[in-house]
This record gives C-alpha cells, structure tokens and sequence, in this order.
C-alpha cells in the first residue's frame, strides 16, 4: 500500500504543494526537450532524403562543437586576438568543416553503399561514429573543453521570475537555446515548404526520378542535408556546450534523441519536435518526483522506457502511418 | 485443353475451401468486394483479372496475412472469420509468390529445408547436439527435400545462395519450398511471370504434376491467358476487387463482362 | 596436403549433412584445437595465454551470442555489455552465496540470468523491428548500466562499488583469483568457449538456425511457411543472451579479476558488435576473426609504432585505433558485407580450384 501510495499520490501532492518547482522542473524539461528535439531534428533530415537512419549524428554534434572550440584555440595560437573576431572565424571554418565532411560522407560511405539494405548503411553510420570520435580526440585532444558561449556573444547568468506562488530561475542561454530552435524549427519548416531544394529534398525521399527531374543530381542532394544536418548539429553543440563542457561523454546525450525519433517518426520535424518535448519533460518530471524511490539516477533510461512505451502501443510512433506490409 | 469430363469427375472432389463475401480494404481502397467463390479438392483453379485486380490480395486472405473487413472462410469444413497464417500453414496451405520471397542469404537446400519445418518437432536438447533424434530428423527430411530437388531437377544449385540464382532458378527453388510442406492447398501467385516459353513450358510440367501425382490441389494466379486455358479446370475472374465471372476456361472466355474488362471498357 | 572434396563421395545424408564435408576441413579443425589445448599452454607464454588467448576467447563467445541474433536473426542488438554484465553479476552472487558449489557450474548457470533478462527485453521484438528493435535494446543497456550501479546488493555492498572474485579451485587446482595459473584460466575458458561453440555450430546447422535465418531473411514468408516468429525470435533472444551472459562471467572471473559496472557499458555493445560485423553477419568462424581483429588491433598498432620507433602516447594510439576501426567498418561494409568469414570462404574456395583459376 504504502509504495503505491509513493507511486500514485505523494509526487502528485508535491506537485500540487510547490507548484514553482513544478513549473522549474517543467522548463527545465522543455528546454532539455528542445536540444533534444535539435539532435532528433538532424536524423530527420538525413532520413527523409536519403532514407539512412544516421546513428553518427549525435556525434556531429560532439564533433561540431570540438572543432569549433578546438580551432577557436589554434587561432588564439596564431595569433588571433581573444574575443568575438576570433569566435566568429572559429565559427565560419567550423561550418566549412561540417561541409567537408558532409562531402566526404556522401563520397566515401554514401555513394558506395546506395543500394544496400537500410541496415548495412545503418551500420556504416557506427563506423562513422568511431572514426569521427577517433579523428576528434586525434586533432583536438580528449580532455573537456568550455564552450566559447560568451565570446559569441551568447547570454550568460540567469534571470528569476516570481511565479506560482515562488520563485522560478531560467538561465539566459536556456532561454536564448529554446528561441534558436524555434527559429531553425520555422526556418526548416520554410526551407523544406517553399523553395525548391526543399521540395526536390522531400521529391527524393518519395522517388529519385521525381528528384532528377527537378534538375538536381542525387547526390548533390545527399551534400546538401549532410551539410544541413551538420549545421543543426554545431547549432546543437553550441548550445548543448554551453550549459556543460564539450566532450565525447556529450554523446550519451545525443543518445537521447533515439527515444524521441521513435515517439515523433522518423520522418516528421513536428514529431521530432513534440518527441523531443514529451522526453524532456517525461524525463524530468520521472526523475523529480519519482527518481528519488528508485535511488535516482533513472534518467540515464527513463527516456529509452517512455519510448519503448509508446512503441508497444503504436509501433508506427505519433506521426507515423500505419503501414499494412505487403509480400 | 485438358481434362476431358470423366475424369474431371474422378479427380475433382469435394469443396476444400470456400470463401464467402469476402471484403478488404486498405484505408479507402477496396481491394476486395463481396467476394465468393470455392475451391475443390483435386481441381487447378486459375484466379484472373487485370493489374489491382484484388488477386494477390484474395491469397493473402486465404492463408490469413490479410484480415478482411467482412466474410467467411471455409476450410477442410471448418468456416472462421479469418485465417491465422500458422493456422493455415499447419492445414496445409503453401503458397509461393508473385516477388520472389525466398530467404536470399540461405542455399536452396536450407530453403527447402526450411519448408519442413512444420513437420520437424525434434526438441531444443537433441537439437543442441545434432544427434540421436535430431540427427534421424534432419535425413529424414532431407530424404524427402532431395526428391523434391530431383523433382525439379535443382540437383546442381542445392548449395548455391538462391539469391545468387537467375530469376527462374529462384521461383522453382519457391515452388520446392512450398512443396516441401506437403501441401493439400497450393497457392501459386504468378509462377510464370517474367519468364521465356521455354521455362513457362517447364513450370507448366510441374504444376501438372505436382496436381497429377500427389492430387494437390492448386489456386493459380497468372495473367498468360494460354496458361491459363491449358491448365485450369475452373476460372474466377476479378476486376476491381469483384467476381465478374466464374465457370470453366471457355465460359469465362466467351463471358463479355470479362471481354469488356480486359478490353478496359468502363463500367 | 591439397585441399579437395574430389574423391571423397558421400553415400549418405548423415555424411552430406555434417557441419565440415570436407576432410581437409576436419583435419584442420583437429590441428587448431590440438595447438589450441595443448600446444599453446606449453609454449606460450604467461603474457601471450593471459593477455592475448583469454580475452580473445572471451571476446569470440560474447560475439558468436551478438551473431545469433543480430546476424543469424536479423535482431540489432546494442545491450550486449548489459547482457554480459548480468552474466558477471549473477555468477558472482552465486559464487559467494553458495561457495561450495564449483564455479564452472556456476558459469554456466549464470548463462540462464541473462536468458531471463534477454527474453524480457526481446518482448518488444514482437511488434518492432530493425532501428526501433536496436533502440529498444539500447533501453536494456541503459537499464542494466543504472542497476549494476544502483543496486549495492548485487556486489555485496563492496565500498568500491566492483566485482572481487573470490579464490575458487578445481580438483584443489585453484582456477580463478589471484592464485590461479594463466595455463588454468585459459585452459577453463577454453573448454568451455570450444563447448559452446559446437552447441552453437549444431544448432545454427539444424531445424532452428534455418528458423532463424528465415526470420532473417524473410520474416513475412518465414510465417506463412509456419514459422512462429515470436518464439523463433525469443528463441535467439534467449540463446544469445545466454552466451553473453556466460562471456561476461568469464570475463570477470577468468580474465579480469574484478571488474567495475562501467565494463559492460555501451561502448562494450558496441565493441561486440563491430567483431561481428568485421567478422561476418551469421558465421561462427567470423566471430573469432573479428573478435581477433578488433581485439588485436590496438596490439598490432602499438606494435607496428614500436616498430617505425615513433613516440606516441597510448592515449594517441587508442584514437588511432578508434579511426582505424570505424574506417574498417566502413571499408568491409562496403567491399565484403559478409565480413572476414566471406573472405575466408573465397580463399578456400580459389584453393579448391587450384591451379586452375576457374
Ligand atoms: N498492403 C497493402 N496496403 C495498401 N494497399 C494495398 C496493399 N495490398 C494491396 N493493396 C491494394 O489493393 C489493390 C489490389 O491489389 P492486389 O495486389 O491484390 O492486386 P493484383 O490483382 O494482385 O494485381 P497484380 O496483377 O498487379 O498483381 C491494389 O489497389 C493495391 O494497391
Ligand atoms: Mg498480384
């Protein structure tokens, strides 16, 4: 009786009992959410046009933030002045790298692979994965390094709101992280609605004919959402560094966004987006009222449940269609 | 033509498998509507119709991988709502199909090998030592499985990855795995679509014989019309998810609905 | 000695269908397992059986379970390490619960926890597949991770938070612990992987490894030719689990010595997992060429650095041997999906034709 009532009634009372930490709890979870949904957002990407499941993204976003911080360094070490010049050339030259790469991919693991089963080049993408943490730690080192928020002119310390009966705090960067997302969110949403790459991008995942019509080659389109991916990934980084350190433990983070792909499908930015949300919060929430019976520390896979969850009940995820196989 | 009627009446017994006003439908789109027709023990009898026809589709509800919407299913006397695809498998309906659904990384013989599996019930410990029974198992069946090859005269590609194998190689290998589970209902779904005259010739031999010398009963999908004539002793038509005729080749032949419909006249 | 089947006619199915027709083949494999149980312990050294041979057998049973499931059923699994992990944690309890029993049969049975535990997260596999089955393991993996660390009572409340293995002995022989002699250890792992093995090879070769690969190939057809997909894949979920659990075990009570949580980690599933696809999806051989290679790998590259005579840090050599494993990934996907087993097959197969090139 009594670990029932702990389950079903006492996390509920302490909701009810201090609703500014419900509220902190909940923003803390929606801002965790978005980065997830951020991370989520570049699999969709690569999903929808080239139908590989890109399990090195939550690497890219490791390996973005790296090689910005990492290159910030060897400028400062040429001797580029400290502060925001340095910064933003940092920041350009990362982005030409995530080009780079997103070249390479698609020269050196796409381009060999295109008509193997989605398995095999599910699996190329964990070789991907081990050679971008090799070439990262390679170049730039192992050990943890702080993120160059401030000199990009990112907002720093937190701001309090009196709400609910308290007090509720919110860190700037979280803030400025939920505005950021919400922007690429519409800015992709755009991109992929209106222009023609956007739509040529969508024509390939349904068929590649409809793509060569338009006038744009394969894999020409396979450059551009790595590309597009590797952006959203330095975007994740940059925030994702910001409230911790940048590091390759970064990556069980990045882990996360599995559990959200499968709750939003693994073809839909509105899904990736909802996904993101309800793991954030689910997670948070799990881990404030209920962690504390289990020892906490259940975050490390209450997201993984909560989607497993889902997945028993509506295996084709939130946004999916129900597909009847046909033999 | 075959079958003159005297033994048409000898061969052909009673109904195996009925369906009854069957329909399904994906989302909007009827595939079946109000279907019925019967199958007997003994007889070839050819399902036909235009592409989206809803053939593939009334197969599928015969071994139980589509569930329909509405409509009875009856076989060997027992009616049900719908098939359960092992309860069909365990009665006795094989089936080969219209792509090739062989397991591509197996040889031909684990393939047909793997068509007995119903019938091989040597438990997990004599398995894990691959002796005594299990050992007296695996001969057993493979004694039969190499008639089958012999059968079908695969005698030289048995080790060969099917998905290594030419087109036809691949749908005799099929039909041999349907085969290897001693099947009572047959279902075949286009075994000659791709084909020359040559292999058609072949594949036409062996659903003869199959029918002849075991007294399988066969359901055959093809759009050959020559084929069908030939080896058919009954004709159902579908067009559009429905049953526009039903009756011996040459009924259905001179039916105009069935003119009109692969003439592609409106309705 | 030329490689032929030439001459050698099978009268019989029971000859035709064993696992090696060949003669050559069986020959090979009585030299392998006479260099393996009494050449290599006479004449290697204590570094050699301990450091190399122990994990390199550890290794190839923990991958030959990963094989049946991911490459003989088609089921990705990424909670390999928390399978092992079981493995380990189970046996230990065991052994110090119930010390008068021997730890080999302990071993073994530890194998049974993590049946129970893969089946359990092998229940989804019924309604998912391919990606959403991997993420629905790694759920395992993180699940296993939090409880090995969570849950004190599974390492005897030890403030250090790791396995200690006890001292156990065998005919008075002690054969895990500080004690224990590298030839002892190695010679119990042996046996045991080489058991293993044949029971794996026995069943893969009948009426449940076609289950299996059917499944794999062709999960739809699988059913309608009477295939239970359910039990054939809970099947593989519990055998496979089985021989990660017993992998595990061994790893820490004959190779380690003691081992924290953090052993069976991701990183673990991953390590497994990229033996089996370098060595071959659904081949045995191929496990224990993976496991050597991906094992081997930073040996040889710390070897061939000492060799050119450069500088390096270990911590250089072992991002080197991150690049150079993701690459070979990269590499055998592409040229030779079926791994170092499919080149093995090729070698043996120009051999058997040999001179004549066709
Ligand atoms: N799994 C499915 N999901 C959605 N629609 C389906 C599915 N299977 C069949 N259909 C639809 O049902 C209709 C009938 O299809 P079916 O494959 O049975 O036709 P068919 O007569 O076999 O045609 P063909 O001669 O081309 O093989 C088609 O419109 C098809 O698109
Ligand atoms: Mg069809």
């Amino acid at each position: 009786m009594d670990i029932l009532y702990k389950i079903f009634i006492d996390p509920f009372m302490q909701m009810g009992g201090a609703p500014d930490l419900l509220v902190q709890t909940l923003w803390e979870g929606l801002v965790a959410g978005m980065l997830y949904a951020l991370i989520a957002l570049g699999f969709v990407l690569i999903f929808k046009a080239s139908g590989v499941f890109n399990f090195a993204q939550g690497i890219m976003v490791v390996f973005a933030a790296l090689t910005l911080v990492g290159v910030y360094d060897l400028l400062r070490g040429a001797g580029v002045p400290s502060g925001w010049l340095a910064a933003y050339l940092a920041l350009a030259i990362a982005l030409g790298v995530m080009g780079i790469l997103a070249f390479a991919v698609e020269r050196v693991v796409l381009r060999p692979l295109v008509n193997q089963p989605d398995i095999i080049l599910f699996m190329a993408t964990f070789g991907l994965t081990y050679f971008l943490i090799g070439f990262g730690e390679f170049v730039f080192g192992g050990n943890p390094k702080r993120m160059i928020a401030g000199e990009l002119n990112l907002p720093s310390g937190a701001v309090e709101f009196k709400m609910a009966g308290g007090f509720v705090a919110m860190q700037k960067i979280d803030i400025a992280a939920v505005l950021i997302v919400s922007v690429m969110v519409a800015g992709l949403s755009f991109f992929f609605q209106r222009t023609r790459i956007g739509r040529a991008l969508r024509a390939v995942a349904d068929s590649h004919k409809a793509a060569l019509s338009v006038g744009i080659s394969l894999e020409q389109i396979w450059v551009v959402v790595w590309f597009a991916a590797g952006i959203v990934a330095l975007t994740t980084g940059i925030m994702w560094g910001a409230r911790s350190e940048v590091s390759f433990s970064l990556q069980i983070i990045a882990l996360k966004a599995l559990p959200v792909l499968i709750l939003g499908g693994f073809t839909s930015i509105p899904g990736a987006i909802v996904g993101g949300l309800i793991i954030g919060i689910g997670e948070k929430l799990g881990e404030f009222y209920w962690g504390p019976l289990l020892g906490s520390g259940i975050e490390s896979w209450l997201a993984y449940f909560i989607a497993l969850l889902f997945l028993l009940f509506r295996p084709q995820g939130l946004f999916g269609e129900k597909i009847i196989e046909r033999i | 033509m075959r079958a003159p009627d005297d033994s048409l009446k000898t061969r052909i017994g009673d109904v195996l498998l009925a369906v009854e006003d069957v329909s399904l439908a994906f989302g909007g789109v009827k595939a079946i509507n109000g279907v019925s027709f019967d199958i007997r023990q003994g007889e070839i009898r050819a399902i036909i119709g235009p592409n989206g026809a809803g053939k593939t589709s009334m197969l599928n509800v015969i071994n139980g991988f589509y569930h329909p919407q509405q409509g009875r299913i009856t076989f060997k006397g027992k009616t049900r709502s719908r098939m359960r695809p092992h309860e069909a498998a365990s009665g006795g309906i094989a089936r080969t199909f219209q792509n090739v659904a062989l397991f591509r990384g197996m040889s031909a013989l684990d393939n047909i090998m793997a068509g007995r599996t119903l019938k091989m019930n040597v438990n997990f410990f004599w398995q894990m030592f691959r002796r005594g029974p299990a050992m007296r198992e695996e001969i057993e069946h493979r004694r039969f499985v190499e008639e089958i090859i012999d059968f079908l005269k695969i005698q030289d590609i048995r080790r060969t990855p099917v998905g290594r194998l030419p087109y036809g190689l691949q749908k005799r290998v099929e039909l041999g795995r349907a085969l290897a589970m001693e099947p009572e209902l047959l279902l075949l779904d286009e075994p000659m679509a791709g084909m020359n005259l040559e292999e058609k010739e072949d594949m036409s031999r062996y659903i003869l014989d199959v029918n002849e010398y075991y007294g399988t009963t066969i359901a055959l999908i093809e759009h050959d019309m020559g084929v069908v004539m030939d080896l058919s002793d009954r004709v159902v038509v579908l067009d559009h998810g429905e049953k526009i005729a039903d009756g011996t080749p040459d009924e259905v032949k001179r039916n105009q609905a069935v003119i009109d419909a692969y003439l592609g006249v409106a309705h | 000695m030329l490689y032929r089947e030439a001459g050698q006619f099978k009268t019989n199915y029971v000859d035709d269908q064993a696992v090696f027709p060949i003669r050559q083949d069986r020959i090979g494999i009585a030299v392998i397992l006479a260099v393996a149980f009494v050449g290599i312990p006479l004449f290697g050294s204590d570094f050699f059986i301990s450091a190399v041979m122990v994990p390199l057998l550890v290794f190839s049973l923990a991958a030959i379970g990963l094989n049946i499931l991911t490459g003989y059923t088609g089921l990705l699994s990424l909670g390999t390490g928390g399978f092992m992990g079981v493995g380990a944690f189970a046996c230990y309890k065991l052994t110090t619960i119930f010390p008068d029993v021997n730890i080999i049969i302990w071993i073994l049975v530890s194998g049974f926890f993590s049946c129970g535990i893969g089946i359990l997260f092998g229940l989804p596999s019924l309604r998912i597949k391919g990606f959403y089955l991997a993420v629905a393991t790694l759920s395992a993996q993180f699940f296993l991770d939090w409880a090995f660390v969570r849950i004190p009572w599974l390492v005897n409340n030890n403030t250090s938070g790791a396995i200690e293995v006890p001292s156990r002995y065998l005919f008075g022989m002690p054969i895990t612990g500080p004690m224990a002699q590298p030839e002892v250890r190695y010679l119990v792992v042996l046996s045991i992987v080489a058991l293993l093995t044949l029971i794996a090879s026995n069943l893969v070769h009948g009426r449940i490894g076609r289950s299996w690969m059917a499944v794999r190939d062709m999960d739809l057809a699988a059913e309608l030719i009477g295939i239970r997909l359910y039990r054939t894949k809970l099947l593989a979920f519990a055998v496979s689990s089985y021989y990660c659990g017993v992998a595990g075990a061994l790893m820490v009570f004959l190779w380690y010595g003691s081992a924290e949580p953090a052993v069976f980690g991701i990183d673990q599933s991953f390590f497994i997992l990229f033996m089996v696809i370098i060595g071959g999806l659904g081949s045995l051989v191929g496990s224990f060429f993976g496991a050597a290679l991906i094992y081997g790998m930073p040996i040889i590259l710390k070897a061939i650095v000492g060799l050119v005579g450069l500088q390096i840090s270990p911590a250089t050599v072992e991002h080197l041997t991150f690049m150079a494993v993701g690459g070979l990934i990269i590499l055998f996907l592409i040229i030779e999906p079926a791994g170092l087993a499919r080149l093995w097959q090729v070698g043996k197969q120009k051999l058997r034709v040999w001179p004549f090139p066709y």
